[in-house]
């Protein structure tokens, strides 16, 4: 009964909001090292390479029409890569007053904020590859496990940082569960 | 058989003691536990041994006094026949049956040293446990981070008056068991757990009602046949003290509203779908065989019925000082304390084919995992089974008292039967009709001062509330298929549980603006928040 008023809402709504994505007004948002995107890259190379090699078995073994099969992963994967540099640049993360907040995705955006409160216990984890570049990441946990902060390629002396500061941070605005 | 006389004795000891409102238990000193504790954990099993080595040697038993013929030893098994024969045969009898007792008695003592060193304390921090003999155990929880305590009576140890008592706290099998306890100790030793949790000073709150209660049930317990009767009359009480909650806060369960919504669930459909298959197959077929196969499945999908109905029998939910109460079961029963500020969303939802009667069900997520099942037989999530919309309401009110005021209750209301943008809530544009067919003009969110209300789904209704006080995060997102829409979900993170509270299909405003209010407010109210100390003002 409220059509008319809803699609004139509606209308107003897609003038005064062109773009389709979430779009926020944050604009100094901390980005990621640029050096994670090779690091990103390399994972996304080794992954893909064992998962095509073993797509392309069943053809291989003989099945001729199975091609598509391993071909399909490899595409799949050389559009991972050449999306990367856009999905790493698109990581970011803010410190505000009494929140984090952090994004990451181009085509599946996702923002978070977690309460400094709320925060059960900081991770730095380094795998073999990001040491090499002289990276680590950060992972902040919070009683929630769906909360997912995972701030990759941060050079290790601005991880312990922010560690340190997050632990500081969250003692004095110490929240129950 | 001993054990009856045992605790009737160490009950008229216990008894002097009585008139105090407080246990000595939460004193700060190590105590133990019920003396017919190893009874109650090890010798149920110990019992069921005896029992089926005599139902094996009855045949040999039989022809010692009958004089069957050796063609009878059909049932008894061949091993066993033959060792005892060879202990005959050896003459080693005596030296077996000396063997047996030696091995009888070492087994006692076992008990009776894991029952000396099991100990626990209470002090005003902590509550702490040790046990094991060999591999010892200390476990301790404190007292701040209480999730809930349970008190749970298992057929067996009922009869005898004991009860399990669980504190759980946050995460994964992490709670602190104390089995078994005397029944009546048990609920005063909860009460003064309780007590010492809210943050009150020790001297200024006992409330003396139930330990009057207690001192008159201990009273009536003169000899074994006032024993008896006192066993009786606790198994035949109603199952909530009516000191312990006002009667207008006690939400109850009407039984054939419990059968008639067990009768009405998924689990029933299976069966009588399962049945009607298997009686055309056999009807075409003629052939019994399935019915032999699929006869395990059927018998355990009966019982899962009837155990149902059984726990959830005498089912009630009552509002306490120290939190909710919700105690169900006919045999086994069981009871837990909800502190206030442990609940980390609710969700009240409705079957679809418990609509034509009116029935809701409320589910809830917290921190804590019991290892006490819950009524429906999983974990004890699940608070109210079912119940009319006045339970709902009523039951609300209990679980989030700062939610469901009087003021929200049209927003619930709303949140529970509405849709459209009546009251304020904020519903999915008519682009998102694509993905929400049914249900566009009811899909929506509304945030109060101190909960964000999700309603969900036309055909399965749904609403979730999620206190700010408790939310741990919250995200906004958006995939290919929103984007196109311009629209976008948001989901409140809480604990673990079987409630996930999200909202898709708004408009991608609207879902921005959601984020930014409850990231907003939930930093504001977990600031003011002092639910871990309920009665510290």
């Amino acid at each position: 009964m409220s059509e008319p008023i809803e699609q004139a809402e509606q209308a107003a709504r897609a003038e005064q909001a062109e773009p389709r994505s979430l779009t926020r007004s944050e604009t100094e948002w901390q980005r990621v090292s640029p050096r994670y995107i090779p690091v990103d890259m390399i994972g996304t190379l080794v992954f893909g390479a064992i998962a095509t090699t073993a797509g392309f078995l069943p053809f291989w073994f003989g099945w001729r029409e199975g091609w598509f099969i391993g071909a399909g992963l490899a595409l799949i994967f050389i559009i991972t890569l050449a999306l990367t540099p856009r999905r790493v640049r698109s990581i970011g993360y803010l410190l505000r007053d009494d929140d984090l907040l952090f994004r990451r995705g181009i085509m599946f955006q996702r923002f978070v904020a977690v309460p400094y409160g709320r925060m059960q216990l900081v991770d730095i984890s380094r795998g073999p590859i990001a040491r090499a570049f002289g990276l680590a990441e950060l992972k902040f946990v919070t009683a929630a496990a769906s909360s997912g902060v995972l701030i990759p390629g941060l050079p290790l002396a601005e991880a312990e940082r922010l560690r340190d500061h997050l632990v500081a941070v969250a003692e004095t605005r110490r929240a129950g569960l | 058989m001993t054990d009856p006389h045992q605790a009737g004795d160490a009950r008229e000891q216990a008894a002097p003691a009585r008139p105090l409102a407080r246990t000595d238990f939460a004193d700060g000193e190590w105590h133990r536990l019920h003396p017919a504790t190893p009874l109650f954990r090890g010798g149920i099993a110990f019992v069921a041994i005896i029992g089926v080595l005599i139902v094996n040697l009855r045949d040999r038993l039989i022809a010692l006094f009958v004089g069957a013929d050796d063609d009878d030893f059909v049932n008894g098994g061949d091993l066993e026949s033959d060792a005892i024969d060879y202990l005959v045969r050896e003459q080693l009898v005596l030296v077996a049956l000396l063997a047996g007792i030696g091995l009888l008695l070492l087994i006692i003592a076992g008990f009776w040293l894991s029952w000396r060193v099991h100990m626990f304390r209470i002090t005003d921090e902590v509550v702490e446990v040790r046990s094991g003999i060999l591999f010892r155990t200390n476990r301790k929880a404190r007292l701040d981070r209480i999730q809930g305590i349970n008190i749970a009576r298992p057929f067996v140890p009922r009869l005898f008056g004991a009860a399990k008592l669980e504190i759980t706290v946050a995460g994964n099998d992490a709670s602190v068991p104390l089995a078994y306890l005397r029944g009546t100790d048990a609920d005063a030793l909860r009460r003064d757990i309780l007590l010492l949790a809210s943050g009150a000073q020790r001297p200024a709150a006992a409330p003396d009602a139930v330990g009057a209660a207690g001192a008159a049930a201990v009273g009536s317990g003169e000899g074994i046949g006032g024993m008896l009767e006192q066993r009786a009359a606790e198994l035949l009480a109603p199952e909530l003290d009516v000191e312990v909650a006002q009667p207008q806060s006690v939400v109850r369960m009407n039984p054939g509203r419990l059968i008639g919504s067990t009768l009405l669930s998924e689990t029933t459909i299976i069966l009588v779908a399962m049945l009607i298959a298997l009686t055309v197959f056999i009807a075409i077929t003629g052939e019994l065989g399935l019915l032999l196969a699929m006869f395990p499945g059927l018998i355990g999908l009966g019982g899962f019925l009837v155990t149902r109905i059984t726990r959830s029998l005498r089912y009630s939910i009552a509002s306490t000082p120290d939190g909710v109460r919700v105690g169900f079961g006919l045999l086994s029963t069981t009871n837990e304390t909800l502190p206030p500020g442990r609940i980390h969303s609710v969700k009240v939802s409705q079957p679809l084919l418990w609509r034509p009667a009116g029935w809701w069900q409320i589910a809830v997520n917290r921190a804590s995992r019991s290892s006490q099942n819950g009524a429906a037989g999983q974990q004890q999530t699940t608070i109210l089974p079912v119940g009319n919309l006045d339970d709902v309401r009523a039951v609300l009110r209990l679980l989030l008292p700062e939610v469901a005021t009087d003021e929200a209750t049209p927003a619930l209301e709303q949140g529970i039967l509405g849709r459209d943008v009546d009251g304020g809530w904020i519903v999915s544009p008519p682009r998102a009709r694509v993905l929400r067919w049914f249900s566009r003009r009811r899909n929506g969110y509304l945030l109060g001062p101190t909960a964000v209300l999700l309603r969900t789904g036309a055909i399965w209704r749904s609403l979730t509330v999620v206190p700010l006080t408790r939310t741990q995060s919250v995200a906004v997102r958006q995939g290919p298929v929103l984007r196109a829409l311009r629209l976008g979900e948001v989901h409140v993170h809480t604990v673990a549980g079987p409630i996930v509270p999200a909202i898709g299909a708004l408009d991608r405003l609207d879902a921005m603006r959601l984020f930014d209010d409850v990231a907003a407010a939930s930093v504001r109210a977990a600031r003011g928040d002092t639910s871990h100390r309920w009665r510290q003002a």
